[in-house]
């Protein structure tokens, strides 16, 4: 197994991550077998990546920082694809 | 596209509303923020196009949304969820423990279900992602 790695990078897309990015990310995260935790500055609480349920719950604002880490095979790609996901915006443009 | 994104085996959503427009605007709500890739259908209103449920209608619904993972039902109000019990009643045996009614709000539960399923879940995991949803 590889090592649990932690990536970070702060929310840029206006509306944060409500329900439509937190359906994207969710879903990128069941794209990959690694286990994917991600939580918001301010508390350690880790929730599961692949719950839509508790991604959106965090209710991360823009400006947020939004922490990521996963464990697995593949964990290096998912972070990639997660934190790109968030850099471009969710692939939506902020209304 | 990644991983995931081939729509054979998915757990299919129905959505049961008195209301048509309430029914229809459910999964076009689906349909936008979460995709294509399950099989998904609605039954809304009575025959005569008021506000109602029928079984024959979700049935249809049901049959047009078959996945062999199962189908997962969001429900509105009282008759919607008892119609969709005795629809899942009249489905040939083989398929009747694959059909499942959710303890959930409708819209919020079918975003939160379909986006399981889009990813795979199993019928259980998709029910108990929309039923997280519910006050205890």
């Amino acid at each position: 197994m590889a090592d649990a790695t932690e990536r970070s990078i702060v929310i840029t897309h206006q509306v944060g991550l409500h329900a439509r990015p937190s359906v994207k990310l969710t879903k990128l995260a069941k794209s990959f077998d690694a286990d994917i935790r991600v939580r918001g500055e301010g508390t350690e609480d880790w929730v599961d990546a692949k719950s839509i349920v508790r991604v959106m719950g965090l209710k991360l604002r823009e400006g947020t920082t939004i922490f990521f880490k996963a464990d697995g095979p593949d964990a290096a790609q998912a972070l990639d694809a997660l934190v790109g996901l968030v850099e471009r915006d969710f692939d939506e443009h902020a209304a | 596209m990644k991983r995931g994104e081939h729509t054979t085996d998915r757990v299919g959503i129905v959505v049961v509303s008195h209301s048509h427009e309430v029914a229809k605007g459910t999964i076009d709500m689906v349909r936008q923020m979460v995709g294509n890739e399950i099989p998904m259908a609605f039954s809304g209103g009575n025959p005569a196009g008021g506000l109602g449920t029928d079984v024959a209608s979700i049935l249809a619904a049901i049959e047009k949304a078959w996945s062999p993972k199962g189908v997962a039902i969001l429900v509105d109000l009282g008759g919607a969820e008892s119609n969709s019990e005795m629809a899942i009643e009249m489905l040939p045996e083989d398929r009747r423990d694959k059909v499942v009614v959710c303890n959930a709000p409708i819209v919020e539960g079918a975003v939160m279900a379909a986006t399981e399923a889009a990813g795979g879940g199993t019928l259980q995991a998709v029910r108990a992602t929309a039923e997280e949803l519910s006050p205890r």
